[in-house]
């Protein structure tokens, strides 16, 4: 999933202070498994921001909706209605919902409640890591199922580098060495003679490099 | 031969090699470049410079280099694949050569979190097991990474590093032969102070018959203090510091401490000289460049062989 964590409140609070109604907009895909920005994480803003208002004597009207997907025109639609009747939107979603919405509705400002950090998966209560970089070119099947590029602090392909201390990354002793792991993996497969292959320099176009990525499916399109 | 290199007429003749390092200064101050490897012209076949060492900026190791090849002396440039793509790398891979510099050092770096500015993004467009690759076929097949033909193709003689002491283990000499697979001619190892993981590494590096296909440096740290050495042993990354390393330094008084490091060096180098696969010796005396004629000198490793 899209993993974020919501900005600090003054920073949302600074974006909003010259605006009387808003749309607090929550999204029900990825934010909300990580508990930055679905029904609940609406639903405590919207309080905090009310809070705040009273305390400097003001009032704020705060609309509070939560799409099924943020990331899709579909259920942007949805906010038709109540565009007109506020100032501003504030988006609970991944950077994808906030264009979206800045996309479809071009004369109300729209401001991120949270800032996205990376495509993750969960270890645990309240725990999320990194796991897939985008990279476009997934080399998961010669790595034994760990990935290099988003793991390695250093994304290296072609094994440690020589900072690696008792099994840890040189950047914190609370980072797995993603080779430490690969190497493990590999051998519990017996595919140790796997390693000594020489991954050739990534072509990083598929991931960024070449420009602002775009899938077109001529048979959906 | 594939190169001019002065570092692989030596160890192609046999000799046992010996090379130091120069980091550069931070800041425009050429004359800190001339001193310190003044300091070592007689008594190395090289000189590395270091590149953005720990992640701190410096003088670039390619300006640096220029003004050591200028003394007539023989630069090894080191490049790190944290600061430079693939086209700025082999932009100064020829700038360097058209300056004359025809050694030099791959590596990965280390992280920017090391460093001064640990806010900037780190590079790693290539590895460096892909950067020797990349260096060779400039080389042999005069081709740019991209596949284009270059017209003055730069013939560098590559070398990278190898840390024997770094988990896992079992992977080390794996990850030497990925480097020789890619076309590394030299390898200067991590500093050693486990000489018993050192040998037990070479004996794997020799198993394999790979001492055949590379030229194995020893890296010899001499201790400043025993300061120093606890420093390195909980501080620096893939660093091995025996206990009786620390034991020994802390048996003498702090004034005999340098001396007494010195002394240390030298005997690692008396008895890794008799180990099989090992080609000479890359002396790192970190910000000490003054004791290494000493070092060279007491370990029979001097006067240096003309070639």
């Amino acid at each position: 999933m899209i993993t974020a964590e919501q900005k600090p409140i003054p920073e949302i609070i600074q974006y909003i202070a010259p605006y009387g109604k808003i749309l607090l907009v929550g999204c029900n895909e990825c934010v909300t498994v990580c508990a930055a920005g679905g029904r609940k994480e609406v639903g405590l803003l919207a309080s905090a921001l009310h809070l705040n208002s009273m305390k400097q004597g003001k009032t704020i009207d705060i609309k509070e909706i939560t799409l099924e997907r943020q990331c899709d025109p579909e259920y942007v639609e949805e906010l038709t209605p109540y565009i007109d009747g506020v100032d501003a939107v504030v988006s609970m979603a991944c950077g994808c919902g906030v264009q979206t919405i800045a996309g479809r509705y071009k004369k109300t400002p729209v401001f991120p409640a949270v800032n996205t950090r990376f495509m993750g998966a969960s270890l645990g209560q309240g725990v999320w890591a990194e796991r897939c970089k985008g990279c476009g070119d997934c080399v998961l099947g010669i790595t034994g199922g760990i990935c290099p590029v988003a793991r390695c602090s250093k994304h290296l392909f072609n094994g440690p580098c020589g900072g690696t201390s008792n099994g840890q990354c040189e950047i914190d002793p609370d980072v797995d060495c993603a080779w430490r792991l690969i190497w493990e993996r590999l051998k519990e497969l017996g595919m140790e003679d796997r390693y000594e292959d020489l991954m050739n320099a990534k072509d990083w176009r598929p991931g960024g490099a070449g420009g602002p990525g775009k899938i077109i499916r001529e048979d959906l399109a | 031969m594939n190169t001019e290199s002065r570092l692989e007429k030596i160890l192609a003749s046999g000799e046992l090699a010996v090379t130091s390092e120069c980091g550069p200064p931070r800041g425009a101050r050429p004359e800190k470049v001339r001193e310190k490897a003044a300091l070592l012209k007689d008594h190395v076949d090289g000189i590395n410079v270091t590149d953005n060492q720990t992640a701190m900026v410096r003088m670039s190791s390619f300006a640096a280099g220029v003004i050591i090849k200028q003394m007539g002396l023989d630069p090894i440039i080191q490049m790190v694949a944290r600061d430079r793509n693939r086209l700025a790398m082999q932009s100064d891979i020829i700038g360097a050569y058209a300056f004359g510099i025809n050694t030099m050092l791959c590596l990965s770096g280390d992280h920017a979190k090391f460093g001064d500015h640990p806010m900037a993004q780190g590079v790693f467009d290539i590895d460096s097991v892909q950067m020797i690759n990349m260096v060779r076929r400039m080389r042999d097949e005069e081709v740019f990474q991209g596949g284009a033909k270059i017209d003055g193709a730069p013939k560098m003689f590559i070398g990278a590093a190898a840390n024997p002491f770094a988990d896992p283990f079992e992977l080390r000499v794996m990850r030497l032969a990925k480097k020789v697979k890619a076309g590394v001619d030299f390898i200067q190892t991590q500093c050693i102070f486990n000489l018993d993981k050192f040998e037990q590494w070479m004996k794997g590096v020799t198993d394999r018959g790979l001492d055949e296909k590379v030229h194995i440096l020893a890296g010899i740290t001499p201790m400043k203090s025993v300061g120093m050495a606890r420093y390195m042993k909980n501080k620096v990354p893939g660093m091995d510091i025996p206990d009786a390393v620390i034991k020994r330094l802390e048996g003498v008084s702090k004034e005999q401490q340098p001396e007494e490091g010195i002394k240390m060096a030298i005997e690692s180098i008396e008895r890794i000289k008799q180990i099989k696969g090992v080609h000479g010796f890359h002396i790192m005396a970190i910000e000490w460049e003054e004791k290494v004629p000493q070092i060279v000198e007491q370990a029979g490793l001097y006067p240096r062989p003309k070639v």
